[in-house]
């Protein structure tokens, strides 16, 4: 066997240098799935015509793989819309795991509301706030609370699927690690410690997870 | 000060509301007896629109409203007549017992931070919980809860206070207290409707008792009419079996 450790940890400052791009698509995709995904699980409690609407997308973007749905948006849409065109590959990145993460959130954000008991509602109105107010200083921040751990996890997947940026010729952590593996040919170490930056990524996001939990969760703790 | 009218209500093919009638003057307070599934709670929850009902008239106070044409605004409007204390409390979990009660003035009342904390302190001064104010209502027993929605619910300055079934979720002990609280409140002319299964406490405070079965007010008149032998009908069986 044949694991060359002092090489791979010599190259992870050199696949680093990759890092910036994947920090750019995974927290700006972070922000735009959160925002869409409370958008479209909102949409599913409202009237029906938008409730059916939510419900297809959910289902689409669910049901088809990440990577058709990126090879769609990066090399398709600009075929169909030629405004597009200059879309270019990390935009489509950002846009398209977005997207996919919405779907994902919205089932987290919609069970979440759902799971905030009733009597929190009728309080609210029996005390003369109005439904967008009760919404906002009563029901949503509770259901913000339920939905941290299963948004958390969506966060987490989002994060690695950010290299399948690599397809569409992004040059991020995949990329960098990829390029150092051929000129090497040391395959294994170079992609192990690709992994070990995509771990450590998540490690800090995870803690980051509790933090929020256990402040959010501070009204609650008897 | 209180007038109901042909109030309906039906869930799918049950009629929970038949036909009521009744009116309630200033400073009277009615406690609604009967077995479970009468309809007690909902006739409370409908004198907030919590349950909006299939026709009536309502009248609570100076605002009236047809069931069959409710706007949303009206809606609201006749909500501010009245406020509820709940069985299970629903204090708002996320909020301070002091910020339950600031919430509803701020929010829906248009008080300013520092008039709704005055306020918020005056009345959980009142209901003997100020050292409370900055806890979390998961830290707090449930007479504690309960006396933070009571104070949460005098905040709003009703019209007229409904309380269902308040002392349902309370230890005994507990429970003495909260009748305690709302007795005080009774003596102090305060309107109020009370669904309750505290027969002793309804015969002592009321000034007059309704008794509901199947979605109709069946009787009522004063606790010592209805508790009465020779004259108590219906109720008298049921405060019998129950009391």
């Amino acid at each position: 066997m044949h694991f060359d450790v002092a090489y791979m940890l010599g190259i992870i400052p050199q696949i680093l240098q990759y890092l910036p791009v994947t920090l750019t698509i995974s927290l700006l995709s972070i922000v735009l799935a959160t925002v869409l995904g409370l958008g479209v699980a909102l949409l599913l409690r409202a009237a029906r015509p938008l409730a059916a609407f939510a419900h297809l997308y959910i289902s689409f973007f669910r049901g088809t793989p990440v990577l058709v749905q990126l090879l769609m948006i990066y090399f398709g849409l600009p075929q169909v819309f030629p405004l597009m065109n200059n879309l270019d590959a990390i935009h489509a990145v950002i846009l398209g795991l977005s997207l996919n993460s919405a779907a994902y959130l919205a089932e987290v954000f919609r069970a979440a509301i759902d799971s905030v008991d009733e009597g929190q509602w009728e309080a609210s109105l029996a005390s003369g706030l109005g439904s967008f107010q009760a919404a906002r200083r009563i029901v949503l921040p509770q259901a913000c609370r339920n939905a941290i751990p299963g948004a958390g996890n969506i966060w987490i997947g989002l994060i690695k699927n950010s290299s399948l940026a690599f397809t569409l010729g992004v040059s991020e952590l995949l990329a960098g690690g990829k390029l150092i593996a051929t000129e090497s040919l040391k395959f294994f170490e170079a992609y192990f410690a690709v992994g070990l930056v995509y771990w450590a990524l998540t490690i800090v996001l995870s803690e980051l997870q509790r933090q929020l939990e256990r402040y959010i969760g501070k009204p609650y703790k008897v | 000060m209180i007038s109901v009218s042909g109030l309906n209500k039906i869930f799918q093919h049950y009629h929970a509301l038949n036909d009521i009638h009744f009116t309630v003057e200033r400073g009277e307070v009615i406690s609604i007896i009967g077995p479970s599934g009468s309809g007690k709670s909902t006739l409370l929850r409908s004198l907030n629109l919590l349950v909006k009902p299939d026709s009536g008239q309502l009248t609570i106070g100076e605002m009236s409203v047809d069931a069959r044409r409710l706007s949303r605004s009206d809606t609201r409007l006749f909500r501010r007549q009245s406020a509820m204390v709940f069985q299970h409390y629903n204090l708002f979990r996320n909020k301070t017992a002091l910020e339950n009660i600031t919430e509803v003035l701020i929010y829906g009342r248009g008080y300013s931070r520092a008039d709704a904390a005055e306020r918020g302190m005056a009345l959980l001064t009142s209901v003997g919980l100020a050292h409370k104010a900055a806890a979390y209502p998961a830290t707090l027993s449930g007479g504690q809860q309960q006396r933070v929605g009571i104070a949460r619910a005098l905040s709003l300055e009703p019209e007229v206070l409904l309380l269902d079934e308040p002392t349902s979720s309370l230890d005994p002990e507990l429970r003495r207290d909260i009748l305690n609280l709302i007795a005080a409140l009774a003596e102090r002319d305060f309107t109020m409707l009370i669904v309750t299964h505290e027969m002793h406490f309804a015969r002592d405070i009321s000034s007059r008792l309704f008794f509901m079965d199947q979605g109709r007010i069946i009787e009522q008149g004063p606790p010592a009419e209805l508790f009465d032998i020779t004259t108590g009908g219906r109720a008298r069986h049921f405060l019998h079996d129950v009391a």
